[in-house]
């Protein structure tokens, strides 16, 4: 008999892919969750959207501080290096 | 946790000590938007956060001196924020919203399932409309409408590009609780985009 191993959802997969992304996955897991994408066109292109979701994420503008804030800030340094 | 210095890291906390004006610009243009974020997730308003913040930035300054360089300036100067704006939250008798996740939301409709299948798979999306301009706001106002604790974690994740452990640090989240808070959030963040890009097709 060979050994059967438990396979993935979709639904279940889809609960899964963060913790695949960060490395986090228990390698049983990581398994069934590699062997599921190998098969399924859907949950491939799920992660791919995800990947794609960080992705453009990182392209989002940093918050600029606001230069009064800033001036306010540095006003403040000159105050505390004198006492 | 073993850290080993940077060169950069060094002169910038060789400048600071020296009073150093520039060294204390560079720092604040770096994490003052982040550490007024951290900070919120532990008091009640912003303007207590940019309170809290301000003392932190006194007692960098002040505390350089006693900096050993044992975890990184940043892993540092946020465990000042993170501790201080606890204690302040405490005061305040806020409690952290942390612990509690709630109950578990899906990171897909479940309807779109059958028996665990998908019924309604995802589309491939079209790219020229995926790197359209309209495509990053719908990604920042679907950031903007995560509840506080998924925002700050997305924010401080995907767009500052901070590491996991560093985003633990800040916010005194686990592991399992950061990595929890990050997929609500960036499972959201997916579903805003493919409702986005299925307009109109």
């Amino acid at each position: 008999m060979t050994e059967t191993v438990e396979t993935l959802s979709c639904q279940e997969l889809v609960e899964l892919v963060t913790d695949y992304l960060e490395g986090a996955l228990p390698a049983y897991d990581r398994a069934r969750f590699d062997a599921h994408i190998e098969a399924c066109d859907g949950c491939t292109r799920y992660l791919a959207q995800i990947r794609v979701t960080i992705e453009l994420t990182g392209r989002l503008t940093h918050e600029q501080l606001d230069p009064a804030a800033e001036a306010a800030l540095l006003e403040a340094f000159r105050d505390w290096k004198t006492e | 946790m073993e850290h080993a210095l940077q060169l950069e890291e060094m002169q910038l906390v060789e400048a600071l000590r020296a009073g150093d004006e520039r060294a204390f610009e560079q720092l604040i243009r770096m994490y003052q938007a982040s550490l007024v974020r951290v900070a919120q997730m532990y008091v009640s308003s912003r303007s207590v956060a940019e309170e809290v913040v301000q003392e932190t930035w006194l007692a960098v300054v002040n505390g350089i001196d006693r900096f050993e360089g044992r975890s990184s300036l940043k892993t540092w100067i946020f465990r000042i924020v993170a501790n201080r704006a606890k204690t302040r939250g405490e005061r305040e008798g806020r409690t952290i919203p942390f612990s509690a996740l709630g109950s578990p939301e899906p990171a897909v409709e479940p309807e779109r399932f059958d028996r665990g299948e998908w019924a309604s798979p995802p589309d491939d999306w079209p790219e020229e409309r995926l790197l359209g301009e309209e495509t990053l706001q719908v990604i920042e106002a679907a950031i903007e409408d995560l509840p506080e604790t998924q925002r700050t974690v997305v924010t401080l994740r995907d767009l500052q590009g901070w590491t996991a452990d560093e985003v633990c640090n800040a916010l005194d989240l686990s592991e399992t609780n950061q990595r929890v808070l990050l997929h609500r959030g960036r499972s959201k963040v997916r579903r805003a985009l493919e409702a986005y890009l299925a307009e109109g097709q």
